[in-house]
């Protein structure tokens, strides 16, 4: 089996993208896994039903925060209708890893977060 | 130094070459004599115990009670019959919170355990506790992990109202070997009726135990994590508590006489052992546990003693500060657990990149929510060790870190 700290996600959790906080987000919100001690707070900004702004921070293991990093740069421009077809699926798509079942609630956990901002 | 060798009486370890096992904590391997026992009894004699008036399920039930009269002699029991089976570690503790719980506690009445227990050994008073009104007390530890002078302060812990004591033996988080003997002797000193429930599952495996020297009332450990097979736990209790207690499970097995308007039950241990239990696994249990006498536990425990003190050394030595190791810092202090946190690197991404080399760490809370959120850590890394580690298996570990760090950094 190939590692799952493939390049790309080590560069995301070394360097993620678009962590920070937005001033005024239209919406922000948390998801943590309490048994890893995983946390991912998000918030977004859209304009019209467009993200304009999209911002995470968090701490925790390289896969939830690399998946964090990469899902809020697919989310970037995006319409709202089309990030609440994003499912499991598409987030092992996305990632490129093969993850085992212990290992994929941490690549969930922005995830949840997200569709926690859209409902 | 160097330590001898038990790998080849391993059948994993010629299935899976270079495998470097470090989490016997959790459970352990087991040697060709326990499976090969389990086979004997599917192959030879794989009758129902107790029921049959033929032949091989006479021989089923000689083996079965066999192990009940060896692992009574394992412990220093003085009765045989003060050997329940279960199904867990678990299962015992519940057993004793079930049968005797109900039957003495009630509102006002306190509880004790401490902050460094297991799930199995926390949840289950502190939920006795809330049903029946009762005062859960939870004791704290040092920053070392000791029991927060346990022993010293016992008159403020227990009181004439606590009805219940419940404390491990050694911590599968800290490594910690609490001094029982003499906070037994202490607590016991205050209230003389108090009960006392050990959760013996981290040191059976490890140490001579002897039930009657250590003057507790129940303890309780599996035999999965002694070599034997899973699906097993042990609990001794003093007769005269056990004969006391309510039944855990009604059925078959466990009755002398039923009528339409009531039933007779059998004495211990079989009133606790209604239905068909786990034959092989009792069976082969016995096989693990004379595999430990033939090495001897105080030689099982010293070669476990100069591992963690290898480990000790070379993480100082290789890794510095950068290392924090959870629990007391002299192996004289702990069992072969060594739990630590590494950087700020996340116990999961350790435990997976050590999977890459064939290395298994445990990685999480382990069971003890309680104690990782006194420690202030989310998750801790354990690597802990039986008779069949080795100082290169610890050698490959610090190499993994280092991988770990040169991924990670």
């Amino acid at each position: 089996m190939n590692s799952i700290y493939q390049e790309i996600i080590l560069e995301h959790y070394k360097n993620p993208h678009n962590f920070g906080t937005i001033k005024d987000p239209t919406k922000k919100t948390s998801a943590a896994n309490p048994l890893c001690g995983d946390e991912i707070e998000i918030a977004i900004l859209f304009k019209k039903n467009k993200v304009e702004e999209i911002k995470f921070k968090g701490r925790g293991c390289a896969i939830s925060q690399a998946s964090a990093s990469i899902l809020t740069d697919f989310v970037l421009g995006k319409v709202k209708d089309d990030l609440k077809k994003l499912d499991k699926d598409f987030m092992i798509k996305l990632l490129g890893i093969e993850l085992g079942p212990n290992r994929i609630k941490c690549a969930l956990l922005s995830l949840e977060a997200l569709h926690k901002l859209i409902v | 130094m160097d330590l001898k060798s038990y790998k080849s009486d391993f059948p994993i370890f010629k299935n899976l070459p270079g495998l470097v096992y470090l989490d016997s904590t959790a459970t352990s391997l087991k040697p060709n004599s326990v499976t090969d026992k389990l086979l004997e009894y599917y192959q030879k004699y794989s009758a129902n115990v107790f029921r049959g008036v033929y032949k091989i399920s006479e021989k089923a039930t000689e083996e079965y009670e066999e192990t009940r009269k060896i692992v009574a002699e394992f412990i220093n029991a003085e009765r045989t019959e003060e050997v329940v089976f279960t199904r867990s570690t678990t299962e015992s503790l519940n057993l004793v919170a079930y049968s005797m719980g109900r039957k003495i506690i009630s509102e006002g009445d306190e509880i004790v355990t401490s902050v460094m227990e297991h799930h199995s050994n926390f949840v289950t008073w502190q939920q006795l506790a809330l049903e029946n009104g009762a005062v859960f007390k939870v004791i704290d530890v040092t920053n070392d992990g000791f029991l927060n002078q346990a022993a010293l302060d016992m008159d403020k812990i227990i009181t004439k109202r606590t009805k219940i004591l419940a404390l491990t033996y050694i911590s599968n988080v800290l490594g910690t070997i609490n001094p029982l003997k003499q906070i037994i002797e202490t607590a016991k000193n205050i209230n003389p009726k108090l009960i006392i429930v050990i959760d013996a599952a981290q040191a059976a495996p490890h140490m001579k135990i002897d039930v009657q020297d250590l003057g507790c009332d129940f303890l309780s450990f599996s035999s999965h994590k002694l070599l034997g097979p899973t699906g097993i736990g042990i609990l001794w209790g003093r007769f005269e508590l056990l004969d006391e207690m309510f039944p855990f499970n009604y059925g078959g097995e466990m009755i002398q006489e039923v009528y339409i308007d009531k039933t007779i039950f059998k004495q211990p241990p079989h009133k606790f052992e209604a239905g068909t239990p786990h034959i092989a696994g009792v069976i082969a249990l016995k096989e693990a546990i004379r595999y430990l006498q033939k090495i001897g536990m105080p030689k099982i425990r010293e070669h476990e003693k100069a591992l963690v003190k290898y480990i000790l050394k070379k993480f100082q030595s290789t890794f510095g500060k950068k290392i924090r190791i959870l629990g007391p810092k002299e192996a004289d202090d702990r069992g072969g657990i060594v739990s630590f946190t590494f950087g700020n690197y996340h116990a999961h991404d350790i435990a997976q990149i050590l999977d890459e080399e064939n290395i298994c760490i445990r990685a999480g809370h382990h069971c003890a929510m309680p104690l990782h959120q006194r420690l202030g850590v989310a998750a801790s890394a354990r690597a802990s060790f039986y008779l069949y580690n080795t100082l290169e298996d610890i050698d490959k570990l610090v190499r993994g870190l280092k991988k770990v760090e040169n991924v990670l950094k």
